[in-house]
């Protein structure tokens, strides 16, 4: 067994080998970019070596310094864990070279599954199935009907040069054969210049099964049980459960020995998963082989009860597989979520910024939580935008999926958006409870997902203003001081035989309304767009007990610089106060400028010394796929110009300096009206 | 601690009478202060906010900390006492919370009159430095004022208490260490600008804000120079030239979010010398002191159903409670402040005026602060009473609430006639605040009474002269009399001359007591010394 490694990664995966390897008594070097100087996986690890700069080409993916590192600390193995240089043959193989141990498959293994193509001939030699279909270069109308009959129906054929559907049928039996084929070619000849087709079988509803193997250096090989992996967007995982429901015990063990068999053709060593393709019918057909440890393994780990690190490490260590496959069984059901940052309504598009808040559900053996960040860290343009896996646990999948949806309600993140709600509208849809998997699952329910749940505008504007109302005091101390309990520190505008209103100016869903809130006796009474709403509202910290009229509802929240985030069945709902602000803008530089949000220079559109007007581009920012405009905001002379094209700035970080015309400055921004920093990440 | 027992009938007809009378009494109180709110009415207000600027109460609004209270003083000041309307004589004044910080908060009405001073808003404005030097109030001047109203020019200008007055007391408090913060947001001419000069620091807002002695029409009327008011005294002149002003600001917020961050770097801590409690309210409902008051001052009520609305837990613990039992002192707590209670429950004897000096002895010892319920029709008479000395004991409990250097609050929540005014820290006892109730009297004495002496006199007169006088003749000779006497005590005939600080809802007496309690607790506590008690 090794006494030092090196975990070649960052995030909750970097922290996942961290915590399995500390508990074997195993010393953890890691290495972290500049972006990651001062990340959860740093501070875990027993020491750590600065890799280089943000970019993952500069700092992650330098195999050479990687391995120098390695030499350096004294380590004897590198976890590569997954993504970065988990899946590089020749890694693996310059690890070898060095006289480190790479904890994964032999170089061969990695370049033999690398190929797709290679790999399916291998796997279609050891007798692995395929799915059925025709790739060939004969393209007679009587190959291709042949072929077709081959396949078995349904089938689909296929433009060898298409894409976007084009030149694309699916073909339900023989007798529609002909047709479908010349339609297809006829219009594959249209849209690339090239009738060739190619034929696979159509899976009605395919679902994404993986088998978990394992082999150890003497061939001998086992596997983990199966995951299902079906709900996915955009090819990417995003709910994942094992076991997959509805197999029978028969496939289970077809494919389990099906995936075995895998492994062994390519004398694979350490932790794989072979995926496979399931249909309806019980049919599974090879797709690839994943040579590294799955983002999802702790789903097979919840449901086994085995530590699949802890195999990597001693299998790597020389060690034989731990169990032999009768030993190996399964136990109630487990779910995982990944948590991203992004933005499941904009297509996903992932979503930067900082943590500002972060709470996660309390962990338990029903509950588990693996990630690599926390409260007040970024989510970077760099990496991968996940935040955490969440897994559950339980007897049964439907118990599984219930504590899934609890606790998402209790992961409440404020600075990013998140697909938090996503999540949840995923784990509560129906069709999924109902085990109705496909791949197409996430595009056939799109807008049942995407909906908004429980709350109208109006509620939640009443319990903004509850919970903004019941802010701790922010204005001098009360609650200390030689007079804690002034009657000047009541919070409800006490006047003289009056009362007294206020207004509140709130923003949701990027509509301002104005509330005009009266107090008395502790209970608010709240006036909004011609409804009016008693409140009784009580906060303790971020937890807001609110009476509405009659309807008594708790909800969590974050508000920080007027910027509320309210947290109501997994659904983020933010809310901004706008109020005159003054006080800072005598702090920034005159004239100065800065990022609204993380995101790179596209275009600086002044020099110092140039005389600019109100309005003006100065500055285009590029930050979360859109552009930005940052504009002169009196006329002025550009003074000083802090950054060049394609820098990556950071939210409010000062761009460029304008010298405000002085006899003009009457056109200034004497009008303080504003919120916070208008363009926030978090949105 | 005592909890006071209460039992109240609020079914009786009498309970339900006199809450009827005394919610009737509360709501025209609160009509009358609404009208009062709208300044110098819609119209003036209208000219106000169209150039840009803030209305006066939204100025004080935005000074204070958010959601915090403001213990206005005066509201009712000027009502009905000029040929014009002079809404709470164009100045809004009291005592709220800025940065943390409890300050003296006076802010002209520009919409009334210009927000020239009248000589019950100069009478204002030096009530509330007087409030602010006492208790070391740091004061925040919000100036937009034309200065004196010259057609009252010989009630405002000449004498001590009058205009100059102001300036004085900015300099003397500045000296005693009570900051001076003034924000020109408006006009501030002649001697008016002294209130920004004076000041410790001073905020002006451009284009609003103007600062000079003699304005444009003067200046060119001595010397022919033709200059802009903004040139001649605005936040450019006075920010950028000669240093008049300390603060720049764009507009009203930005000036009151300036005064907010002077207050912040005051390093002030507030004293408040006492062991504080945690505030528990009262075990019974404060509402209920309607319907066991009620306006008709000749109905007797128990003071201790009062006090049992009024302060925390209902917890009072009575000292001496079976020696001179038509006043009641004793101990209690009000949002968690120590408090001695002194409150009448009937005419004041000899016993009970010794009664009270003991006890005020015994707060101004203890530094504890006095709070006087005040609801006394004077002293007794008569040959007994006279020859058992109650001049001197009398003397006594005057001399011990003249002499107490605790804070003093006192409430008037019935009548105020003769020497019981005196004895119970009536205005001219300069106590720290004085509240009064709307079902309240105050005057020399109960105007049947003061018909009565006359009448007596006029008999005694017409009688000696051997002249007839029917019962019809002197009752039409005692109505007017009485009628003169109910309308100068009235409370609002009271509050509008400033013979108190304002008239309050009885049910709200508790936060008025309060907040008046803290804003004293600003001042470290003192020693008393009293002169010579005659024995």
């Amino acid at each position: 067994m090794f006494n030092t490694i090196l975990i070649a990664n960052r995030g909750e995966i970097a922290c996942r080998i961290i915590r399995t390897a500390r508990r074997m008594g195993i010393r953890c070097i890691a290495v972290y970019s500049d972006a990651d100087a001062d990340a959860h996986h740093v501070n875990l690890a027993d020491e750590a070596f600065r890799i280089g700069p943000a970019p993952a080409a500069d700092s992650y993916l330098q195999t050479d310094r990687l391995i120098d590192i390695a030499r350096r600390s004294g380590a004897e193995a590198i976890h590569p864990g997954y993504g970065f240089v988990s899946e590089n043959a020749d890694f693996a193989e310059a690890c070898e070279a060095r006289g480190l141990v790479f904890i994964g498959p032999p170089a061969a293994a990695i370049a033999a599954m690398g190929s797709k193509s290679a790999a399916k001939a291998i796997m279609a030699d050891a007798g692995v199935p395929l799915v059925p279909g025709y790739h060939g270069d004969d393209q007679s109308p009587a190959t291709l009907r042949r072929e077709a009959e081959k396949c078995g129906f349904p089938l689909l054929l296929k433009a060898v040069a298409g894409g976007g559907g084009k030149g694309m049928r699916v073909v339900a039996d023989l007798a529609e054969f002909d047709e479908a084929l010349a339609a297809a070619q006829r219009e594959a000849t249209n849209a690339f210049g090239n009738p060739d087709m190619l034929i696979e079988r159509y899976l009605t509803r395919p679902r994404h099964v993986e088998i978990q193997v394992f082999c150890d250096h003497d061939g001998r090989g086992v596997y983990l049980a199966e995951r299902d992996c079906s709900i996915q967007r955009r090819h990417q995982k995003v709910l994942e459960e094992a076991p997959a429901p509805g197999l029978s015990d028969a496939t289970r063990q077809a494919m389990g020995e099906a995936a075995v068999k895998a492994a062994q053709a390519i004398d694979y060593v350490g932790a794989g998963t072979v995926e496979f393709l399931y249909d309806v019918d019980g049919s599974f057909f090879f797709m690839e082989m994943n040579t590294r440890l799955q983002v999802e393994h702790p789903v097979t780990e919840m449901v086994t009860g085995q530590d699949l690190v802890e195999w990597q490490l001693n299998i790597a260590g020389g060690a034989p597989l731990p169990l032999a496959q009768p030993q190996i069984t399964t136990r109630g059901h487990a779910v995982e979520a990944r948590v991203y940052a992004e933005d499941p309504a904009q297509d996903f598009l992932p979503a930067t910024g900082r943590l500002r808040y972060l709470r996660t559900p309390a962990e338990s053996e029903h509950v588990r939580v693996d990630t690599g960040v926390v409260e007040g860290d970024d989510i970077s343009i760099y990496y991968d935008p996940m935040i955490a896996k969440l897994i559950v646990h339980d007897a049964t999948r439907e118990q599984a999926i219930n504590r899934l949806t609890q606790a998402l309600e209790q992961y409440r993140i404020a600075g990013v958006k998140t697909n938090v709600h996503f999540l949840h509208a995923l784990a509560d849809a129906p069709a999924f409870r109902e085990a109705r998997l496909t791949t197409g699952f996430i595009d056939d329910h799109q807008p049942q997902l995407l909906a908004d749940s429980g709350l109208d505008t109006h509620t939640t504007l009443v319990l903004a203003a509850g919970f903004m109302l019941e802010a701790p005091d922010s204005d001098g101390a009360p609650g200390s001081g030689p007079d804690p309990d002034s009657p000047f520190n009541r919070r409800d505008s006490w006047r003289l035989n009056s009362e007294h209103t206020s207004t509140l100016r709130l923003e949701v869903d990027g509509t301002l309304h104005d509330l005009s809130v009266r107090q008395r006796n502790g209970r608010y009474r709240i006036a909004v767009d011609d409804a009016v709403y008693d409140l009784v509202a009580r906060r303790e910290a971020d937890v807001l007990q609110a009476t509405i009229n009659d309807h008594r509802i708790r909800v969590h929240g974050h508000l920080q610089d007027d910027r509320l985030v309210l947290f109501y069945r997994g659904e983020s709902l933010h809310c901004t106060r706008y109020r005159e602000r003054y006080g800072e803008e005598d702090l920034a530089p005159e004239g100065g400028l800065s990022a609204p949000m993380n995101g790179a220079i596209v275009a600086v559109k002044a020099a110092v010394g140039d005389a600019v007007s109100a309005g003006q581009t100065l500055v285009v920012m590029e930050a979360m796929k859109m552009e930005h405009a940052i504009k002169a905001p009196a006329d002025g002379v550009v003074s000083q110009v802090f950054h060049a094209e394609g820098d990556q700035v950071a939210e409010s970080e000062e761009l460029i300096a304008v010298d405000v015309a002085e006899e003009d400055s009457d056109a200034g921004d004497g009008d303080h009206h504003s919120g916070p920093h208008a363009a926030d990440a978090a949105g | 601690m005592t909890i006071l027992q209460s039992h109240i009938n609020s079914g009786s007809e009498d309970f339900q009478t006199n809450r009827a009378d005394m919610a009737d009494a509360v709501a025209d109180l609160q009509d009358k202060v609404a009208t009062i709110h709208q300044g110098g009415g819609p119209a003036y207000q209208q000219r106000h906010t169209d150039r840009g600027k803030l209305l006066p109460r939204e100025r004080v609004d935005r000074l204070l900390d958010e959601g915090s209270p403001f213990l206005e003083i005066g509201q009712l000041a000027a009502y009905n006492v000029y040929d014009e309307d002079v809404p709470a004589a164009g100045i809004i004044a009291g005592v709220g919370r800025v940065s943390g910080t409890e300050c003296m908060i006076i802010a002209n009405d520009a919409t009334v009159k210009g927000g020239t001073y009248y000589p019950l808003t100069v009478k204002k404005h030096l009530r509330a430095q007087e409030i602010a030097l006492a208790n070391r109030l740091p004061c925040i001047y919000l100036v937009d004022s034309g200065g004196a109203n010259l057609p009252h020019q010989d009630e405002v200008f000449a004498d001590r208490d009058h205009f100059g007055r102001i300036f004085y007391n900015q300099a003397r408090m500045s000296a005693d260490d009570i900051p001076q913060i003034a924000v020109v947001m408006g006009l501030c001419t002649a001697g008016g600008a002294y209130v920004p000069a004076m000041a410790d620091e001073s905020i002006i807002v451009r284009n609003q804000g103007t600062i000079f002695l003699a304005g444009p029409p003067l200046v060119k009327a001595a010397t022919g120079e033709e200059v802009t008011a903004e040139e001649l005294g605005g936040a450019d002149v006075h920010c950028k030239t000669s240093g008049v002003a300390d603060h720049y600001a764009e507009n009203d917020g930005h000036a009151l979010a300036t005064a907010r961050r002077c207050i912040a770097h005051l390093n002030r801590r507030k004293p408040a010398e006492a062991e504080i409690q945690t505030p528990l309210p009262p075990r019974h409902d404060p509402e209920e002191i309607y319907g066991i008051v009620g306006t008709d001052l000749r109905k007797q009520f128990d003071v201790r159903d009062i006090i049992a609305r009024t302060v925390d837990d209902s917890a009072f613990d009575e000292f001496k409670r079976h020696y001179g039992s038509t006043l009641v002192t004793g101990f209690a707590h009000i949002h968690g402040y120590p408090v001695g209670i002194v409150a009448n429950n009937g005419i004041l004897f000899s016993e009970s005026a010794q009664k009270g000096a003991h006890f005020i002895e015994l707060c101004s010892q203890r530094r504890i602060p006095l709070l006087f319920l005040q609801n006394i029709t004077g002293f007794m008479v008569g040959r007994k009473y006279e020859a058992e000395g109650i001049a001197k004991h009398g003397a006594k409990m005057v001399m011990a609430v003249a002499c107490a250097s605790v804070p003093k609050i006192t409430v008037l929540i019935g009548g105020s006639y003769g020497a019981g005014n005196y004895g119970m820290c009536g205005r001219a006892y300069s106590p720290d605040f004085l509240w009064m109730w709307p079902n309240a009297r105050i005057s020399v004495m109960g105007g049947e009474q003061a018909a009565g002496v006359l009448a007596q006199v006029r008999r005694d007169s017409k009688e000696r002269k051997g002249e007839e006088w029917s019962d019809a003749d002197e009752a039409a000779f005692k109505k007017p009399i009485a009628d003169k006497y109910e309308h100068q005590g009235h409370p609002y005939y009271a509050s509008a001359r400033l013979w108190d600080d304002g008239v309050i809802d009885p049910a709200q007496t508790r936060e008025v007591v309060a907040l008046s309690l803290s804003a004293t607790l600003n001042r470290p506590a003192e020693a008393t010394r009293f002169g010579v008690f005659r024995m």
